[in-house]
Order: C-alpha cells, then structure tokens, then sequence
C-alpha cells in the first residue's frame, strides 16, 4: 500500500472538527454549502462526493429553514462535521419545531409530468446521496439531523 | 446567479450562471414567468454556466415545463447539463421529463 493511502485510513492528522452557526436564511445556504464542502474535501473525498454532501446539507438547512422555522428567519441552525472512522459525519441541529423527514411520502420518480408531486425530493435526496441518516426531534427544544457518508477519494 | 435571456425566431433562450438553490430558483421562475406572459412557451434553458442546482431548481423547471407543455404549446428543453445536475436530476427521475441537448445550437434547432 502506497504511503499516501495508508494516511486516508488512519484518522487524518489534518481533519479538524468543526462548528458553526448560520442564521436560518436561504441566502445563507452559500455559506453553508461551502462549509460542508471544506470539510469534506479536508476528509478527503474527490469531486464527486464534494458535490453530493454539498446539495445533501443544502437540502437538510432548506428543510430546516422551511419546515423547522417556517422559513422566519430568527433562528439558527448549527452545523458540526467531524469523522467518526471512515466516515464524515454532519450533524445539524436547530430549535424549530419537529419537522418529522419520516411522514413525508416518497416521491414518485416515474410517473407523469403532471402526476409529479413537488415536496419530498429535498428529503429523497438527502437519503440518496448519504449513507446514514438520522433524525431525532427533541420536545421544545429542537432537531437533530445527522448524515454520514463514507469517504471516498 | 445570473439570468440572461435572449430571443430567437422559434423559441427564447434563458441562459442560467452560477447557483440555484432555494434563494435563487424564485428568480429563474420569474425569468420562465415573463416569457410565458408574454404568450411564448418554447425555451431553452442553457445551463453550461450551471454550477450547482437543489431540488428548489428542479422544482421550478418542474412548474415551468407543466405550463410550457400544457395544451400542446410548447416545451422546456435543457442544453449543456453540467454532469454532477444531470447525477442529481436523474436520482429524482426528472431527466425523463425534459429534452436534453449536448450544446445551445442543438437545443435551439429543437424548435
């Protein structure tokens, strides 16, 4: 195994947890793309997987914005990524009201123009394009989105 | 982002630059807007300058595409999908829904 390739395994010196606050405004969805995009390229992920975790988290803080907030924006969402092993892991977190991903239907990915349902896909996205989420909604307090994806480089 | 539209004989052209996301698509739905109020329904939306589009942009070329095609009066066609979109578009199954075009030039010669 080339030394480079030994380095992606271990946990890599260079990757820094991080956090950080957004307010909860679609205009801010830039930033937080960009954020997420840092981390994942600091993880070590090539183009590709750049791009998925950045429209995966643009989806999450859309939905959190939208449903969470109900798209006022006096509220914040924070955003940590840190690895846990192989994988990066992208926590997001807000104090709106529970949005429940689960009770939202599957969208139908076949059927005609005008049959397509136009809420869900954020969601059927997020699902796609990460290998693990978890949602868990705290009474009064808040949300806590989790994604993970394995690192791919 | 940024919108640049322009005019030809058989159809407008709505060039798309940068990001849509949920700030930006309500702008590029303006954009479809005007042109339909204005009774045109065949456009080209150029997205070689696309560089990132969430299912807020799918969305509004959804919306669009229903009134473009709606009574038979024209259409939505896509030209220069960038490949991470068309990854993206094809996940939610909504490349079927639109005419894809490798350049401007083909995708004009549609109508």
């Amino acid at each position: 195994m080339e030394p480079n390739q030994q380095n992606k395994l271990d946990k890599d010196p260079k990757f820094i947890m991080r956090t950080a606050i957004f307010q909860a405004n679609f205009k801010n969805l830039d930033s937080i793309r960009e954020y997420v995009a840092r981390a994942a390229k600091d993880a070590g992920f090539d183009e590709a997987g750049i791009y998925a975790i950045q429209l995966a988290a643009d989806e999450a803080s859309s939905n959190i914005i939208e449903h969470a907030y109900k798209t006022d924006d006096e509220g914040e969402i924070e955003c940590t990524c840190n690895l846990d092993g192989d994988n990066l892991v992208i926590v997001f977190r807000d104090h709106g009201l529970s949005y429940e991903p689960d009770s939202i239907p599957q969208p139908n990915l076949t059927s005609k123009l005008n049959k397509r349902q136009i809420g869900g896909l954020g969601l059927y996205l997020i699902h796609q394009l990460m290998d693990e989420v978890h949602y868990e909604s705290f009474d009064e307090v808040g949300n806590v989105l989790t994604l993970k994806k394995r690192i791919k480089g | 982002m940024e919108i640049v539209t322009q005019k030809f004989k058989h159809c407008d052209l709505i060039i798309v630059k940068g990001r849509v996301d949920s700030y930006t698509a309500p702008k590029l739905g303006e954009a479809i807007d005007i042109i339909n109020n204005e009774g045109r329904y065949k456009i080209v939306l150029d997205l070689s300058g696309l560089e990132f589009m969430s299912s807020a942009g799918f969305r509004t070329m959804l919306m669009g595409q229903r009134t473009c095609k709606r009574y038979n009066r024209g259409e939505i066609v896509l030209a220069s999908l960038p490949k991470r979109t068309q990854e993206a578009l094809d996940l939610t199954g909504f490349t079927t829904l639109f005419k894809i075009f490798p350049d401007q030039v083909s995708a004009v010669g549609n109508f």
